[in-house]
């Protein structure tokens, strides 16, 4: 059976590619301590040797339009272009190619469906940001293939958060079924507090750092039970309009366990919304 | 009323560079051409089978033909698709970094919870 190396959840501040590449007047002044956490949590996905990753984020109004939108969705391609015009353009984000594991791929499908996900698919999938962010955080040489998984956190109607968390503990649990010798890494990125285009937006926080806070806090310490306590669609509107990107944190809490505690937990309190980072080590990974 | 329809027009022209400075520099022709060739193509069908039903209000149409993104925002259209059009299409007429999205969020800040519901 496959072996689940690391599960690794974090943000996707689009915003790092640009500012850890400036040089000169142009970098900005957060960015060597930035820098230096990135480095860090690289290192937590390095040591554990992965050999396929699968990769939970959400598509930001790219290729999944509203005339066809899928719920959960996972692509099945022997290789991903990456990245968009518009976040180009936007955040100076770079074209990249990575291979994909039809294999992995097809079994997370057969086996999601039978589980009681109606998964869509894709043949042809163009990534995001969603997924990019952490191939450059965590594995910017982009060596290793991947299967990408989508979810909708940003066209109602949307799933509930305790499906995302139902999502995330059946991803795990096939992985560990797969009938593989595999280290696979699941890595997946959210949102803490966020608002884009509303008046909270691009504040010099995120626009609830009390919501950032006690969400690290259910994160690091694997606490679902509260999470899904306090947690819902109507609730998720109040920390800022694009914080419904927290539900696949709570997908990736779902992967990591109940009440799993993280073995790296950092943040940075940035500009525009708090930046995360998370890594569990399942005890059979080493 | 359509925010499926001010969020077809938002996403069909910031995935175009071309549509982008077409609309930055024209938007009331820009509208009116889109909305009489492009509102009714279905993105993933040839355009000989388009649809036949989708149109703008007076208001959606006035709102964005005069790039009013407050009133794009009180129409429900998509927070998202909005930010990141109107930042391709501003961003670039002021100096200091980010402060065209400052100004988009001052502009709306007469708004409190809840927002306009972007139900499609």
């Amino acid at each position: 059976m496959a072996t689940v190396a690391a599960v690794i959840a974090s943000t996707h501040h689009p915003f790092y590619y640009r500012a850890s590449t400036a040089t000169g007047e142009d970098r900005p002044p957060f960015a060597d301590e930035w820098a230096a956490k990135i480095e860090a949590f690289r290192e937590t996905l390095t040591t554990s040797r992965p050999d396929v990753l699968v990769m939970v984020g959400s598509d930001h109004f790219h290729q999944l339009w509203l005339d066809n939108m899928p719920q959960f969705l996972i692509g099945k391609a022997p290789f991903y272009d990456a990245n968009f015009y518009n976040e180009e353009r936007e955040f100076g984000l770079p074209r990249m190619f990575v291979h994909g594991r039809e294999d992995l791929s097809a079994y997370l499908l057969r086996e999601g469906m039978d589980a009681g996900f109606d998964l869509a698919f894709s043949n042809e999938l163009r990534i995001d940001h969603s997924i990019t962010c952490p191939l450059i955080t965590l594995r910017p040489q982009a060596d290793l293939p991947i299967v990408p998984i989508y979810t909708n956190i940003f066209a109602p109607p949307l799933p509930r958060p305790k499906r995302f968390v139902e999502l995330g503990k059946t991803i795990r649990r096939l992985v560990e079924a797969w009938p593989s010798d595999d280290r696979v890494a699941i890595i997946g990125t959210g949102h803490l507090s966020l608002e884009l285009g509303g008046p909270r937006q691009f504040g010099p926080h995120g626009p609830d750092p009390r919501f950032d806070r006690k969400a690290v806090e259910w994160i690091a310490s694997g606490d679902i039970e509260s999470a899904v306590a306090e947690v819902s669609l109507e609730s998720l509107w109040l920390p800022g309009n694009a914080t419904h990107g927290f539900m696949d944190f709570m997908l990736m809490m779902g992967v990591a366990g109940e009440n799993a505690s993280a073995n790296h937990v950092d943040s940075l309190d940035l500009f525009h919304t708090m930046e995360a980072y998370f890594t569990w080590y399942p005890k059979e990974a080493s | 009323m359509s925010k499926y329809l001010l969020n077809k027009f938002l996403y069909t022209i910031d995935r175009d560079p071309d549509l982008v400075e077409r609309y930055r520099h024209d938007p009331r022709g820009t509208v009116e051409w889109w909305e009489s060739e492009r509102a009714n193509v279905i993105l993933n069908i040839p355009p000989s089978e388009r649809s036949t039903w989708l149109r703008f209000t007076d208001a959606e149409r006035e709102a964005l033909a005069t790039h009013d993104y407050v009133t794009l925002f009180e129409l429900g259209s998509h927070n998202f698709l909005l930010l990141t059009l109107f930042i391709a299409l501003f961003e670039r007429d002021y100096d200091e970094p980010l402060a065209f999205q400052r100004q988009f969020a001052a502009r709306l800040g007469h708004w409190t919870l809840p927002y306009p519901d972007i139900s499609t």
